[in-house]
């Protein structure tokens, strides 16, 4: 019976953190996934300045201000509390969320809209910094020792949870309203945000009910708690040599192999291999619903094994297989590998639509959509733009001017072609299994790090200590994958080959994965901390 | 093994301020390189780029002087021992 009750009260304790955890997480990602839309409404269409307060917006709270959230609630956490202080985190991320979608656009107040807009970001940025490491601790101090990888890994389930609410709360939504209405300037992609304040205000009730850690509670009667969180944390020379130890050795491994099996893969489907923007967040969706269990799996298997080697086996799986995996997605959604269906493209060719340049009034184009069916059910969208071409009294190519339009005829110089792929059933199934097997990666890795990283630490300092690397670890190493990639890639591209090693982004996360590993082989210990109350 | 950890500090230490001028060679090509449109953008994300590595890097640099100086031999197997 008393056994019983235990569990149902840290089943509690897990449902309550991980849902307010679960809630953050996807606060941060609808401003990543709708950051496009975002531009548009809160920045002019030029570049300059606009650009600059957009790429801070996007950036720096990605980057930046996550371990200094880690450094400002940490230390709050093991001054006053675990409770309070991810209750005070999860506040002001909800807060922040809904005002973002309350700011009018650039059209309505002017530069006042991206001002607000950097600042209500930087605020959701410095909340998770202090959110995650809060939730792991107290969940961490209330499992029973010997089950504390299988209890912690139900909250290392919400990160990637919150990004599967986020996808699925945008699609809903832009379906139900079609692309026009859910762009507007008061469209629906404010609906996500506003629908933050409702999830909150809910998690908000439900930590209200639950008590301060034990662990915690216990050092404060004594009178142990730290004074000085961030001196004992990072001017403690021993201490201080454990936080460099799991940054290098684990966190920052861990955060490439997060943010390419999720984020990378999910842009490179999409830019790279071209398949349309509903199918690859589908994919997504599929993929990540069927790899999720395995968090609570490779957590349970931690507390047997010990954290260490599934961790890095998920790293070293990751090194091997990432390079082979991303040359598949290319060979899988290729056009040479399959088999076209002639007639009925023919059919499919779209009316030939003249345009009028947006910019430049005097320029004119000529717009074609071609359909291409193939027998394996997929669809290849080719829309191609060509610039109409008017000889002038020189015989000189040059685009059609309107205000004297002495047409002649029209030819392309070099036409734009966007390709937007559909593909068919066993196809998708191809890249479903393909993005699940990089998300088990992500399971390894990240499934054991909370109890790993609550077990190095001791109590009074353990906020402060764990949340800093962790953050550095998945913020700046992590989410510098889809930066860094695409910036290795650019490097490569010459005269002869302008598109340049498309997997050339990958060496990237490989590198920092086996720096990583080999300090997490060399350096590491897999033994298990048992007693987290000191 | 311990033998080991030393030599592989002495790699971390070499390569923590490799890691930093390659950035910084990086970051003037790039922002040479970038149109004048684009430029001031480029510098930010560079300078942005260059503030988050640096302290990182540092750090590095301390962790592999530590494992070169022999100090993660014994790791500690309870909170008292990492009391200085």
């Amino acid at each position: 019976m008393n056994s019983e009750k235990k569990q149902s009260s840290i089943a509690f304790v897990i449902g309550a953190s991980s849902v307010g955890t679960l809630i953050e997480w996807y606060d941060f990602y609808i401003f990543g996934m709708l950051a496009t839309i975002l531009s548009k409404q809160f920045f002019p269409a030029e570049a300059g300045t606009a650009a600059l307060l957009s790429t801070l917006a996007i950036f720096a709270a990605g980057f930046i201000v996550r371990p200094f959230g880690a450094l400002v609630f940490g230390r709050l956490g093991d001054l006053i509390g675990r409770k309070h202080t991810f209750l005070l985190t999860l506040v002001i991320m909800g807060g922040s969320t809904f005002a973002i979608g309350l700011v009018p656009g650039f059209k309505t107040i002017g530069w006042a809209a991206p001002i607000i807009v950097l600042v209500l970001r930087l605020l959701q940025g410095l909340a998770l910094g202090g959110e995650y490491g809060g939730a792991a601790t107290y969940v961490a101090e209330h499992a029973p020792a010997g089950q504390r990888g299988f209890w912690t890994s139900w909250i290392q389930t919400t990160a990637t949870l919150g990004l599967f609410l986020a996808l699925g709360v945008i699609i809903l939504i832009r379906s139900n309203q079609g692309v026009e209405n859910f762009s507007a300037e008061w469209g629906g992609w404010r609906y996500p945000f506003w629908i933050s304040i409702l999830l909150v205000g809910i998690s908000v009730l439900i930590r209200m009910r639950m008590s301060e850690s034990p662990m915690f509670t216990k050092l404060k009667s004594e009178g142990k708690t730290s004074v000085n969180p961030l001196k004992e944390s990072f001017g403690n020379k021993a201490n201080f040599k454990m936080v460099l130890l799991a940054l290098f050795g684990a966190v920052m491994g861990q955060g490439v192999v997060w943010y390419t099996g999720q984020f990378y893969a999910q842009s490179f489907i999409e830019t790279v291999c071209k398949i349309d923007f509903v199918q690859s967040r589908n994919i997504m969706l599929v993929a990540i619903l069927m790899a999720t269990p395995c968090f609570v799996l490779f957590g349970w298997l931690s507390d047997k094994l010990g954290r260490k080697w599934i961790m890095l086996l998920g790293m070293f799986l990751a090194i091997c297989t990432y390079r082979p995996i991303y040359k598949e997605f290319i060979a899988i959604t290729s056009a040479k590998n399959r088999t076209q269906i002639v007639d009925t493209r023919l059919t499919n060719a779209g009316p030939k639509i003249p345009l009028i340049d947006a910019k430049d009034k005097h320029k004119m184009y000529i717009r074609h959509v071609i359909d291409t069916f193939y027998t394996d059910g997929s669809v290849f969208k080719y829309t191609i733009t060509d610039t109409l071409i008017g000889f002038n009294e020189l015989g000189v190519d040059r685009p059609i001017n309107l205000m004297n339009p002495t047409l002649i005829k029209y030819k392309s110089i070099k036409p734009n072609v966007v390709i937007e792929k559909t593909m068919g059933k066993s196809a998708t199934w191809d890249i479903i299994w393909l993005v699940f097997i990089q998300i088990v990666y992500v399971t390894m890795v990240y499934g054991p790090v909370a109890a790993f990283l609550v077990e190095m630490f001791p109590t009074k300092i353990r906020y402060t200590s764990m949340s800093l690397p962790y953050h550095i670890g998945n913020g700046v190493f992590g989410g510098l994958v889809p930066f860094l990639g695409t910036l290795i890639v650019e490097f490569t591209k010459t005269t002869e080959k302008p598109a340049g090693d498309v997997l050339a982004g990958l060496w990237y996360p490989i590198g920092v994965a086996t720096v990583s590993l080999i300090i997490g082989i060399v350096y590491l210990s897999n033994k298990m901390d048992k007693n987290v109350m000191d | 093994m311990n033998s080991l950890k030393k030599i592989l500090g002495f790699v971390w230490m070499i390569l923590a301020p490799a890691i930093i001028c390659f950035l910084v060679y990086e970051a003037f090509v790039k922002i040479g390189a970038a149109k004048p449109t684009e430029k001031a953008n480029v510098i930010l994300q560079w300078v942005i780029i260059l503030i988050i590595f640096t302290p990182i890097s540092f750090g590095f640099f301390l962790f592999g002087k530590y494992a070169a100086n022999n100090e993660y031999d014994q790791l500690p197997t309870s909170s008292e021992d990492l009391n200085d």
